[in-house]
């Protein structure tokens, strides 16, 4: 079964040879190389700050996941009704759903960040309803829009892929959820939906692991996630390369996290091999 | 012709694709335990007539009615015909059991979960019953070993058997059989055509589209040829195959023999 199931990435670690296998004469030589440069930069490299700031660390990989989490999860929420009404929707909800989807993909996401901060952001206190509100202490941070424009942002991407899903589901198959007396809305909910999800869900990992690449533009905004707290290290400490490396590590290990959970929701599914 | 009471009447159906005037005044009535098979060349309006029977194809004129309960039609507007309750429709649905060319299992679902399907999330019935009814189902179509499996793991005449398990877990008055085998290699058309041979010796009732003609001979008791959108000629098997009388009858055979 698992020859025959499909990968999104080319590299999985059921790839990695097996046993006796692995010790061949040029893998020892890399594991030998990365060996050195891993202890290389353990010893020639300052690592003493880390200690004090692992605290701070913590809790912005924190931050950064909770970006990613809430604005993947609202991002899809709002992607599966902008794909459907461009496959079946009437003209005008497809042509406002399609002008979104353009507009949103078609200028930087930093634009978008900055221009819902610093623009709606500075307008909301004029307002005085608004600043009588409820959501007035929410307003007043920083968070609320960056999880605004992330959103956005990620709906509009997988609006276009969740376009594609829907449109690529066999027509056979509502066409049989119809002819067994099927409601639009149990079809939908029990055919199309869940088809759709299972054939988009190899574009959907690679999409949040680029999601999870854009979180940092929020530090830019005053939040202060992961990204926020290596820049702080740097300026606190003076130190360049350590920072960094520790911060591309972080990402590293989260973008793993993610592609190995993705990776886990596929092949509950098994697809027949090309 | 066995059984009196009424599985469907069609009533001058009409069907226009556009300019196209596919269908011209169709009308068949099954009684419940006929098994009638349609056959005709390409183009002829076969499938489009049994797809009408379920409202899979809207009909631009014409009466349907399914066990005496005629299906409420209105205009669509265009000049064409609507459905005037679509929970009508999807309630009559349910006692139609169609089998497609193309298998159309849910690809996301394994084989049991096909067959449950409908009878827990439409009929409402409970899983533990269905599943009971399910297992014994795919049994009989010889795929009880295969039920975890999903079908694109499944050759085409084992999903197109799963496909008749699934039609037949909803209890159907009556089975719709649309091309069940064209869409076969040839040495998987006989498994299904055993499975769908055995439903009709059962004497259920079914309308079967098809270009099986030995098989149509075999088991059907009344054979519909349809061409160019009217019923050219119909009658028992023995009359159809033995002593066609009209020349496009007689053409229509020769040529597939």
């Amino acid at each position: 079964m698992t020859n025959e199931t499909t990968h999104a990435l080319a590299f999985t670690p059921e790839d990695l040879p097996k046993g006796e296998n692995f010790l061949k004469p040029h893998r020892i030589v890399l594991i030998l190389f990365a060996a050195g440069l891993i202890v290389a930069i353990g010893v020639l490299m300052r690592w003493d700050w880390l200690p004090r700031y692992l605290p701070r660390l913590g809790w912005g990989i924190l931050v950064s996941m909770m970006m990613l989490f809430t604005t993947s999860i609202l991002g899809f929420l709002l992607a599966v009704p902008l794909g459907l009404v461009q496959v079946t929707g009437p003209w005008y909800l497809k042509g406002l759903a399609k002008i979104f989807c353009t507009v949103i993909r078609g200028t930087p996401l930093l634009l978008q960040l900055w221009l819902l901060y610093y623009g709606l952001g500075s307008l909301f206190p004029q307002f005085p309803a608004i600043r009588h509100s409820f959501l007035w202490p929410y307003l007043r941070e920083a968070w609320p829009y960056g999880v605004a424009a992330l959103t956005i942002s990620f709906a509009a991407y997988e609006g276009e892929v969740m376009r594609g899903a829907f449109a690529g589901v066999p027509a056979g198959e509502l066409e049989a959820a119809r002819a067994y007396g099927m409601s639009r809305w149990s079809m939908f909910r029990r055919i199309w939906l869940p088809r759709a999800v299972h054939r988009a869900l190899p574009t959907l990992n690679g999409e949040t692991v680029l999601q999870l690449k854009s979180t940092p533009l929020v530090a830019t905004i005053t939040v202060v996630d992961v990204y926020a707290v290596i820049s702080k290290v740097r300026q606190e400490t003076y130190l360049t390369y350590e920072p960094l490396l520790l911060l591309a590590l972080i990402y590293l290990c989260l973008t793993g996290i993610l592609v190995v959970a993705f990776r886990y929701f596929e092949n509950r599914i098994p697809t027949r091999g090309a | 012709m066995t059984g009196t009471a009424q599985a469907i009447a069609v009533t001058d159906l009409h069907k226009r694709f556009g300019p196209l005037e596919v269908l011209k005044g169709v009308s068949l009535t099954a009684r419940q335990g006929d098994v009638i098979a349609i056959i005709g060349g390409s183009g002829s309006g076969k499938s489009t007539f049994l797809r009408c029977i379920n409202m899979l194809e809207l009909p631009s004129a014409g009466r349907v009615s399914i066990h005496g309960e005629e299906i409420r039609m209105k205009s669509d507007g265009h000049g064409g015909l609507m459905p005037a309750d679509r929970k009508q429709v999807q309630r009559i649905r349910t006692q139609l059991g169609m089998v497609f060319q193309s298998f159309n299992l849910w690809q996301h679902m394994t084989i049991l979960q096909n067959v449950i399907e409908v009878p827990v999330h439409v009929l409402g019935k409970s899983k533990a019953e269905a599943i009971d009814t399910a297992e014994t189902l795919l049994r009989r179509v010889g795929l009880y070993e295969k039920r975890d499996a999903y079908p694109a793991f499944l050759s085409g005449g084992q999903q197109q058997r799963a496909a008749i398990a699934r039609a037949l877990a909803i209890q159907p008055l009556v089975m719709l059989f649309d091309e069940p085998t064209s869409a076969l290699d040839p040495e998987l058309v006989g498994e299904v055509l055993s499975v769908i041979g055995d439903l009709a010796r059962e004497k259920r009732t079914m309308i079967l589209v098809t270009h099986e003609m030995k098989f149509a001979r075999d088991v059907a008791n009344h054979i519909v040829f349809l061409h160019n959108g009217v019923i050219e000629e119909q009658g028992s098997p023995e009359a159809i195959f033995g002593a066609p009388r009209s020349e496009r009858l007689k053409k229509f055979i020769s040529s597939i023999h």
